[in-house]
C-alpha cells in the first residue's frame, strides 16, 4: 500500500488517478502512522516551499516523512515534493525544509526568454537511475515550477534539465527518489516513471 | 529546452463536446474523457475545456465529465467558462483539473485572479481574454460575455494587471481573427506577449501550419486551436513536425 501524503497542497488527485490507472493500492493520508505503517509513500505537491513545510509541520508530518526516508522503504518526491526534502529555499528564506537531502532550492532568473514559471514540456538529459530505466535521454517531462534544485552531492542527480541554466531535474538516493517534473502528467512518459517506481517499491 | 506547446481545445455543453460555429447549430461531438485521449495520442501537449454549458445550476451538476477526463488524461488541462468564485476553482480542480480559466468574472472582479493564485498558486489561474481592435489604431479592448460586452479596458493594460494580480498565462483570443481561419492576430500576440512575463497562448485563426509558426515567432508560448484540429484539417502531429524543421523546440 502506497501512503500518498495529503497535506492540502496542490492537485494530489492527478497522482491519485495515475495511480489507479496502473493498477496500485493507494490511500490519500494526513496520518503520521499511517505514512509510517505504509509499503511506500509519495508526497506530491505544487505550492510554495514555506507554506508547504508549514502545512507538513502542522500536521506532524515532516517527523513522519524522516522517519519514513530513513526506513529504507520507497519514497518519491514530486515537484515541490522533490524541493522539500532539501534543506533550504530561495521562495521561503529562514525555512527549514525536510532535509532529508542536502541541497539548496534557487529561483529561476527571468528575462525575455526564460519566462517564470517554467510551464511546460522540456527535456530531461544525462537521464540515469533506476526511474529512468527503458527511458531515452532527451524524452520531454510536463514541468511547472519557479525554482529549481542544486543538490549538494551531483552523485544523487540522475536527470539535468536546461532552463535558462543546467539544473538537477530529479534525484535518486538510496531508497528516496525525486522528479521535478510532474510524471503523473507526462503522458506515457510519466506514466513510465511511475510504472519503474512502483516496481521498484514493489507496489506492482 | 522548453518546448512551444500545441493546444487543442474543446467546447464542452452538458458534459458532452459539442461543435458549432460561433456558438450556434451545436452538434454533439462526443465524449469529452475519450476525445482529449485521442489528442493526447496525437502529441497535444495540453487540453483546454470551454464549458459553454447555459445555466450555472446545470454547470455545477455536470462536473462530472471532469472527474472522467482526469481519470483517463495524463497530460495537463485547462477547464474554462463560466468560473465565478474561488470555490469555483476547488471543485474543478478537485475534480482533478489541472488550471482554471478566468475571463468575464475577473474583469468584472479583478481580486478572483490573485484570491485563487492564493489559495492554488499562480500555475492554475489562467487568464483568458478576449481581445478586439480599435478600428483604425494599434490598440486592442477586452470583451467580457463572450465578446458581447466592450469592456473598454486596454488589453495590454489588463495582461500586465493580471500577471501582477497572480495570473500564471495568459489564454488570448483576438475576435478578430477568430473564425477566419486567416492566421493568428500577430501583432496583438506580440503587444500581449512583450508586456508579460508569463506564458501567452495565442488562440483564434489558425488556419495552417505556418500560422503556428508565426504566432511562436512572435513571442507566443502555446498556441491555441479548435475547429481546425477538431475537423482534422490538420494533424497536431503535422504541426509539430513542421515546426521541428524551422527549428522551433517541439515535443515529438
Amino acid at each position: 500500500m502506497i501512503a500518498v501524503v495529503d497535506y492540502d497542497a496542490g492537485n494530489v488527485k492527478s497522482v491519485e488517478k495515475a495511480l489507479d490507472k496502473l493498477g496500485a493500492k493507494h490511500v490519500l493520508t494526513s496520518d503520521p502512522e499511517i505514512i509510517k505503517n505504509s509499503d511506500s509513500c509519495i508526497l506530491p505537491g505544487v505550492g510554495n516551499f514555506g507554506d508547504c513545510m508549514d502545512k507538513l509541520r502542522s500536521r506532524g508530518l515532516d517527523s513522519a516523512i524522516r522517519e519514513f526516508a530513513a526506513s529504507g522503504k520507497c519514497f518519491l518526491g514530486i515537484c515541490v515534493g522533490l524541493q522539500l526534502l532539501f534543506d533550504e529555499s530561495e521562495e521561503s528564506p529562514g525555512v527549514h525544509g525536510l532535509g532529508i537531502l542536502k541541497g539548496k532550492v534557487k529561483k529561476f532568473e527571468s528575462s525575455e526568454e526564460i519566462k517564470v514559471p517554467q510551464i511546460g514540456w522540456n527535456d530531461v538529459t544525462s537521464v540515469k537511475g533506476r526511474l529512468f530505466e527503458g527511458i531515452a535521454d532527451g524524452t520531454f517531462f510536463y514541468f511547472v515550477h519557479s525554482y529549481y534544485l542544486d543538490a549538494e552531492d551531483k552523485n544523487i542527480v540522475t536527470s539535468k534539465t536546461s532552463y535558462g541554466i543546467d539544473y538537477d531535474s530529479s534525484v535518486e538516493s538510496g531508497n528516496v527518489f525525486a522528479t521535478q517534473f510532474h510524471p503523473e502528467k507526462s503522458s506515457d512518459a510519466g506514466m513510465k516513471v511511475l510504472t519503474n517506481f512502483l516496481k521498484i517499491a514493489g507496489e506492482i | 529546452m522548453l518546448t512551444k506547446r500545441i493546444i487543442p481545445c474543446l467546447d464542452v455543453k452538458d458534459g458532452r463536446v459539442v461543435k458549432g460555429i460561433k456558438f450556434l447549430n451545436l452538434k454533439d461531438a462526443g465524449d469529452p474523457a475519450e476525445t482529449a485521449a485521442a489528442y493526447d495520442k496525437q502529441g497535444a501537449d495540453e487540453v483546454v475545456f470551454l464549458d459553454i454549458t447555459a445555466s450555472a445550476d446545470s454547470r455545477d451538476t455536470q462536473l462530472s465529465w471532469v472527474r472522467d477526463v482526469a481519470a483517463t488524461l495524463f497530460i495537463p488541462f485547462t477547464v474554462g467558462g463560466g468560473i465565478r468564485t474561488t470555490d469555483d476553482f476547488k471543485a474543478i480542480l478537485r475534480e482533478g483539473a489541472d488550471k482554471i480559466a478566468v475571463n468575464s468574472a475577473a474583469l468584472m472582479n479583478p481580486d478572483l485572479i490573485s484570491d485563487a493564485a492564493m489559495k492554488f498558486g499562480s500555475q492554475c489561474v489562467v487568464l483568458a481574454m478576449d481581445a478586439k481592435r480599435i478600428e483604425g489604431t494599434d490598440r486592442w479592448t477586452v470583451y467580457k460575455n463572450g465578446g458581447r460586452v466592450d469592456m473598454n479596458i486596454d488589453a495590454v493594460e489588463w495582461a500586465i494587471k493580471a500577471e501582477k494580480l497572480g495570473a500564471g498565462e495568459i489564454l488570448l483570443t483576438s475576435m478578430d481573427a477568430d473564425g477566419t481561419k486567416a492566421g493568428y492576430d500577430l501583432e496583438l500576440t506580440k503587444a500581449i506577449a512583450s508586456s508579460v512575463n508569463i506564458p501567452v497562448i495565442a488562440s483564434g485563426g489558425a488556419g495552417s501550419c505556418k500560422d503556428f509558426y508565426d504566432a511562436i515567432e512572435v513571442g507566443a508560448s502555446a498556441v491555441l486551436a479548435a475547429s481546425l484540429f477538431h475537423y482534422k484539417e490538420l494533424e497536431i502531429r503535422e504541426v509539430k513536425e513542421y515546426l521541428k524543421e524551422r527549428s522551433v523546440s517541439v515535443r515529438l
